[in-house]
């Protein structure tokens, strides 16, 4: 079966402070063809390059050189918000996600309206808030109680929770995860991890998840990637994936960055 | 009694500006210095129309786009120009004296013998200054309820959430650029609106009105937030007006008891002092006189 590509990288290249003494090159031709359906994890040691290539994709910056797809449309030069009609995100800190003064019914409904035009229409509907209860319980969080809240009276992984909701409800065509449970303790850590998983399968979304968990990295999704000094090292997928063990992955991950792993081990449990 | 009525009357013109001061602040989290240009500007575009023959009704409307075009200039400088909010504002509002001055002709332009707002309710022969109140109370619950109407739309919900998570709303597809110059544009019509207001109940405009207008919109919305607590979005607003108007009691308290009118300034920043100051000495004190509010 032959699947649509859903994004290309071609060539993308990002230095920070160019041209001074603080240069720095974080992605150096970087090249990736993401499939439709496909749900990458990617690893990489500290300063790898791995959210820069995220926050190139959604446009938190522009790029210096190359191109930048999805669904073969060039987007490179489009600014964040209108590539968010494309992308959704979920970010590391549970704090960047949500909107912690306005409630969750509201912070929904704006996720609701991702890459839509803001009009002077009503915000939010009672129709609306009733999905938005029926989304919630599917979490099983309890959370559908909370639809009133503040964001701000919620805890971290509960904010997380949403905040995923938020980026996938309307669906995007790409869905960017930047460690979004490491701020997490493990046990709600991997309920959000499971949810994510759910939602990507419910959904059948397109995924690009980071992760310092290298079991994680390998639990989930079809694809693996690596990156080092800003360019993919390591890509495996379907059975080479599979078959792949923890330690086989440290030992690629210590070839690749030989040097870093050292300072790194601390997040590698 | 007389004193009290002028004082919730000036309270009630003033809370309108201190709605205007409300959108930045706590909306778009965005300290914005236009307003000390935008207030005696639109005194200064008003008095001008007035003078010139324009009804006052028209002429107040035109002080808040005129207002709301400054607070354009500011939300330009901020989104386009990547300057940074504050001096963006005391750039546009430093610019706006020269304007001002030039609006007006000379420092101060006087309304005597002209028609102006309050006069329309002369006709109700309401005792003197309750004609002020009536209007401002009628102007007051018409703002309250275009902004509470206005902040529950998609685009209030887009202005909100910018203040509130700037980068969580641009992921979301949510243009802050936009969001922040129709924010600035709405702040700035309504502070000139006020101004254009006050200037009407004072008789006249002045180039030096502007000065404090932040002090005094920031005191009034940070004692109503003080004093009333934690509340819903409209609550909030009803809280700001309140605030003006407790803020021009204490005013009309402090002049009573001997301060003079020139005090006025220090006066206004030992308020705002005092009440920024509250919530902490509160907690260091163990304090419980009033419920807990809400930053
Ligand atoms: N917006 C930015 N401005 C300047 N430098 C940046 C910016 N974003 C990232 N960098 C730099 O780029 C390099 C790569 O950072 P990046 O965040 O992409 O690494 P990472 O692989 O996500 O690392 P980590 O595992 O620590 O999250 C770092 O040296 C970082 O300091
Ligand atoms: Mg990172």
């Amino acid at each position: 079966m032959t699947q649509k590509n859903v994004l290309i990288l071609k060539d993308i290249s990002k230095t920070f402070y160019p041209g001074t003494f603080n240069q720095n090159n974080v992605l150096n031709e970087l090249n990736l063809t993401v499939k439709k359906g496909d749900f990458i994890t990617i690893i990489g040691g500290n300063g790898s390059g791995k959210s820069t290539l995220l926050n190139s994709i959604a446009g938190t910056f522009l790029v210096d050189k190359g191109s930048i797809k999805i669904n073969e449309k060039e987007i490179k030069k489009l600014k964040e918000e209108q590539r968010a009609t494309l992308i959704g995100r979920v970010f590391q800190d549970p704090l960047m996600g949500t909107a912690p003064r306005m409630t969750v019914s509201e912070n929904l409904s704006i996720a609701y309206r991702r890459g839509q035009k803001r009009t002077l229409k009503k915000g939010s509907s009672s129709e609306e808030r009733q999905y938005f209860e029926t989304l919630l319980k599917k979490l099983d969080l309890g959370l559908e109680k909370r639809l009133m809240s503040e964001m701000g009276l919620l805890s971290g992984g509960q904010r997380q929770a949403i905040a995923l909701l938020m980026a996938t409800m309307k669906k995007p065509e790409l869905l960017l995860l930047d460690e979004h449970t490491a701020a997490l303790d493990p046990k709600t850590a991997s309920v959000v991890l499971e949810l994510t998983r759910k939602r990507i399968e419910e959904e059948e979304l397109t995924a690009l998840m980071i992760t310092h968990n290298m079991q994680d990295a390998l639990n989930y999704g079809n694809r693996l990637i690596m990156l080092d000094k800003g360019k993919v090292v390591l890509d495996l997928s379907g059975k080479d994936k599979q078959d792949l063990t923890v330690s086989e992955v440290l030992n690629l991950f210590q070839k690749s960055t030989m040097n870093q792993l050292i300072n790194d081990e601390s997040s590698l449990d | 009694m007389n004193l009290i009525t002028t004082a919730t009357a000036q309270g009630l013109l003033f809370g309108i500006m201190a709605l205007g001061i409300f959108i930045t602040y706590r909306i778009l989290d965005l300290p914005d210095m236009t307003a000390e240009g935008s207030f005696p500007l639109g005194a200064a575009v008003c008095a001008r129309l007035i003078v010139t023959g324009v009804h006052p009704i028209i002429a107040t409307l035109i002080a808040f786009f005129v207002g709301a075009l400054a607070g354009s200039i500011t939300g330009f400088l901020i989104t386009k120009a990547k300057i940074p909010g504050l001096l963006a504002g005391i750039l546009t509002m430093t610019a706006l004296y020269s304007i001002n001055l030039r609006i007006m002709n000379r420092a101060n332009l006087s309304l005597l013998g002209k028609e102006k707002i309050t006069d329309l309710f002369e006709s109700f022969s309401l005792p003197n200054q309750f004609d002020t109140i009536f209007m401002a109370l009628i102007l007051v619950a018409f703002m309250i309820v275009s902004l509470f109407l206005f902040f529950k739309t998609e685009f209030g919900q887009a202005i909100i959430a910018t203040g509130d998570n700037e980068k969580m709303a641009r992921s979301l597809g949510i243009s802050t650029d936009q969001t922040k110059i129709l924010g600035l544009m709405l702040s700035n019509g309504i502070i000139a609106g006020a101004g254009a207001l006050i200037a009407q109940d004072n008789g006249y405009a002045d180039i030096s009105m502007g000065i404090g207008t932040i002090v005094i919109g920031l005191a009034s919305v940070i004692i109503g937030e003080v004093i009333f607590g934690n509340l819903t979005f409209v609550n909030r607003l009803i809280c700001v007006v309140l605030g003006a108007i407790i803020y021009r009691l204490i005013i009309m308290f402090v002049l009573l008891v001997g301060l003079q009118p020139n005090d006025l300034k220090l006066i206004s920043a030992f308020i705002l002092a005092v009440f920024l100051a509250l919530p902490s000495l509160r907690q260091r004190f163990n304090l419980n006189f009033f419920t807990k509010e809400r930053v």
